[in-house]
């Protein structure tokens, strides 16, 4: 039972945070109720069993989204000092947030422990148990008879990377940055750098 | 087809399905922000790996999590390549408003 509790719980909010993604007037809190769903799907995906893909999940997606943040704040002016006034305003919603969030994470272990959710089968036969863990199986499964396709991710992250560098990466402008010309430094005498002047008092010097 | 606790392969699939439809429904509300756009295609994604793992657990085929883990990859691929654009979009246009690109005549 603890079961349907949390699947419906998961559920509920991460569609409601999904709601909140699109409909919120401020990209950051955009950006933060994107984590919210990430973190209630990665909770559905435990109940079923996938823990490994939750997981990974939880990493890539709010590592990703963090750094999302970061774009949301360098490239749209956003007043964060008003933001930062609703302070006592946005408390009790944190705070509901925090509550809801320790909620979930009780109810995932209960119903975890419970036994997780059994989806059916196609043919309504039994569900045979799994003899080994998730992550066992599905690394026997990614290194053996998918390694091509765990290659071709590998390769597709390695073009996504040099892209973004390429597309990003600026040349240094010419006369920007003065080049170092080292024969020039050491032609360089004290007699070219310093001359002796002798002003007269109250005078300025003329360089 | 509905087993223990009552919750079969049907109810992840509407949740699945919710969560598509807010993706492409974010996508058309939030038109005048790139940021926005890119949430709502990592809903759509989310969806999609929510589908795969369903039915990872319902066929108890793992394979449906190997998949999962492509689209994760893709994912992330295209949020850099995605971010990365708008960096150099942002350079040379100091804001990224949807609405003045249009250079592409598309």
């Amino acid at each position: 039972m603890i079961q349907a509790i949390a699947f419906y719980f998961f559920a509920t909010i991460v569609v409601g945070a999904a709601v909140m993604v699109i409909m919120a007037r401020n990209p950051v809190h955009s950006v933060l109720w994107l984590i919210m769903a990430f973190f209630n799907a990665a909770g559905l995906m435990v109940l079923v069993g996938a823990e490994f893909i939750a997981m990974l999940l939880v990493i890539v997606y709010v590592g990703a989204v963090a750094v999302l943040f970061l774009f949301v704040v360098m490239m749209l002016d956003i007043d964060f000092a008003a933001m930062r006034a609703g302070f006592s305003r946005n408390a009790p919603l944190g705070l509901a947030v925090a509550a809801v969030l320790l909620a979930e994470l009780l109810l995932a272990v209960g119903a975890y422990n419970a036994g997780g959710l059994t989806l059916g089968t196609p043919n309504g036969a039994a569900m045979q148990a799994a003899e080994t863990s998730n992550i066992e199986a599905l690394g026997a499964l990614l290194y053996g008879r998918y390694i091509a396709l765990f290659e071709i991710a590998g390769i597709i992250l390695l073009v996504a990377m040099i892209g973004a560098i390429v597309l990003t990466f600026q040349p240094p402008k010419p006369g920007a940055r003065a080049r170092q010309d080292v024969g020039k430094q050491v032609r360089r005498r004290p007699e070219d750098a310093t001359v002796m002047k002798n002003p007269e008092v109250g005078q300025g010097v003329e360089l | 087809m509905i087993s223990a606790g009552g919750i079969g392969i049907e109810h992840y699939l509407t949740v699945g399905a919710i969560l598509f439809v807010l993706g492409v429904l974010g996508i058309f509300l939030n038109r005048k922000n790139v940021i926005v756009i890119l949430m709502a295609v990592e809903l759509i994604l989310l969806a999609v790996n929510l589908n795969l793992v369903a039915f990872s657990a319902f066929m108890q085929d793992l394979v449906g999590q190997i998949f999962a883990m492509l689209v994760l990859t893709v994912a992330a691929a295209e949020a850099a390549i995605g971010l990365a654009i708008l960096v150099i979009y942002f350079r040379g246009h100091g804001s990224i408003a949807v609405d003045d690109i249009n250079q592409m005549k598309g």
